[in-house]
């Protein structure tokens, strides 16, 4: 290739101070990308109104796009599905019997601990869903894992608040904007949720390793085993996600943690649930809550 | 149908080539590619508008300015999930480094802008996981497959300015 032609620019000094201006320029542009960049590190969500600007205008687009590309891709998934109606009927009786036994104990223990907990006058947390949208892309170039959900503060989405789908926890709501909010995955490096042990109740933290898997360790001091198999869900620890949500599944075993596979996969696209708070921020005293071993 | 060249006066710009605003409207798209709708459960999405941006520049140096990857590269930041101002530094630290290699290594084959376009690509991708992600996150291997896919999508981004940009020789 040929040296490019406006290295000189010739005598004229209009074409001379245009082209070293825009060296001032871009050097100034590093500088201010250098600023932005200490600001949004020191201050995360100090840009969430201009990203959530640009968030109003590509999410109904994803929306669209989505929409019609699950429409065309579902349409051989309906044709074969038509096909297996007949098999899948003659499945689901058979189910149905067995689950009949299930559902007649599963019945009576509800009722047992009906009983207990106003016994025990527990006071129960709800915990509805705000609202069930979609989420519609992420930040698929980038190390982070960000999704964006199509409905925001006006759907009164919250920060702060759990994005679930029924497999198992997806992430937290971290910014909003009228239409959209942004959330950051469980799976993202930077998100850390208190999880326990179904087998035993045993607390840990569930971190994510950016790979799409999470790291599991215990909360404690204890030196904690883990067991390919071993299933967590949320704590309630901390108030922020609801209790008992399945969040890993522990696949290999480290000396001190473990390697998890999420319960839920975003990938799936479909409906994801946005939970209140659990607790909402009390006013500051210095109660502890309650641990996720107690529970 | 080849009409005759229009009259140029001397000094004057030689006629207006689309390349002007298709460069930054291609890599305004090139970085709008990550709100096709799907979740990624890690980085495997190559950085199409930071491909864009160097195909341009080492294809046509004259569409853009040295100061075109400041704007271009805060429109990235608004929709890659890097903290804002990551694209804005790196892309016009990548243009500064283009243009000292311009003065040093004058006559280039496509060779050698293959291999300054994967420096630039891997530069970037590096410099903004290690601003992005803290050291013990498990990334590395994701990370070494998106540089290799990108640097290998650099071609082809090249063969699509050359296409966006075939009106030049026209007239």
């Amino acid at each position: 290739m040929a040296p490019p032609r406006n290295r000189r620019p010739g005598f004229s000094r209009r074409a001379q101070y245009g082209l070293f201006l825009g060296y001032v320029v871009a050097i100034g542009g590093v500088l201010i990308g250098a600023v932005l960049l200490l600001l949004s590190t020191f201050n995360p969500p100090a840009y969430a109104v201009v990203r959530g600007f640009f968030a109003e205008i590509t999410t109904p687009i994803s929306s669209g796009i989505a929409w019609a590309t699950s429409g065309v891709a579902g349409a051989p998934d309906g044709v074969s599905q038509h096909f297996n109606v007949r098999a899948e009927n003659e499945r689901l009786r058979k189910q149905i019997a067995e689950d009949e036994t299930l559902v007649a104990r599963a019945r009576t223990l509800h009722q047992e601990n009906r009983r207990l907990r106003a016994l025990l006058q527990v006071r129960d947390v709800t915990t509805d869903a705000v609202i069930t949208a979609r989420l519609v892309n992420s930040s698929a170039s980038s190390t982070r894992r960000y999704a964006t959900l199509n409905a925001g503060s006006w759907q009164k989405v919250e920060r702060g608040q759990a994005v679930r789908e029924a497999a198992g926890l997806i992430g937290q709501v971290i910014e909003t904007s009228p239409n959209t909010a942004r959330v950051l995955l469980i799976i993202d490096p930077d998100s850390n949720v208190p999880v326990r042990r179904t087998r035993d109740g045993m607390p840990a933290i569930a971190k994510g390793r950016g790979d799409g898997l999470l790291d599991v360790r215990a909360a404690g001091l204890s030196n904690m085993t883990f067991r390919p198999g071993d299933i967590f869900v949320t704590s309630g620890t901390g108030g922020v996600f609801p209790p008992n949500i399945p969040v890993a599944k522990v696949i290999t075993n480290q000396r001190d943690s473990a390697v998890a596979e999420p319960a839920a996969n975003p990938n799936s696209l479909d409906f994801a649930m946005v939970q209140q708070i659990y607790l909402p921020p009390p006013a500051p005293s210095p109660t502890p809550t309650p641990g996720g071993a107690a529970k | 149908m080849r009409r005759p060249a229009p009259f140029i006066p001397m000094g004057a710009r030689d006629g207006q080539y689309r390349a002007r605003w298709l460069a930054p409207l291609s890599v305004m798209v090139g970085s709008m590619v990550t709100i096709l709708p799907f979740v990624a459960t890690f980085a495997w999405l190559p950085p199409f508008g930071l491909i864009m941006l160097l195909a341009w520049r080492l294809h046509r140096a004259d569409t853009l300015k040295v100061w075109a990857a400041v704007p271009l590269g805060l429109f990235d930041d608004m929709f890659s999930g890097q903290p804002m101002g990551n694209a804005m530094m790196l892309w016009t630290l990548c243009f500064i480094m283009i243009d000292v290699i311009d003065t040093r290594l004058v006559w280039r084959d496509f060779w050698h802008d293959w291999l300054i376009a994967a420096g630039g690509i891997a530069f970037c991708l590096i410099a903004g996981r290690l601003i992005a992600t803290d050291i013990g996150a498990h990334v590395e291997t994701t990370l070494l497959v998106q540089i290799l896919v990108s640097t290998a999508l650099f071609p082809v981004a090249t063969r699509f300015c050359a296409w966006l940009d075939r009106d030049f020789r026209r007239s």
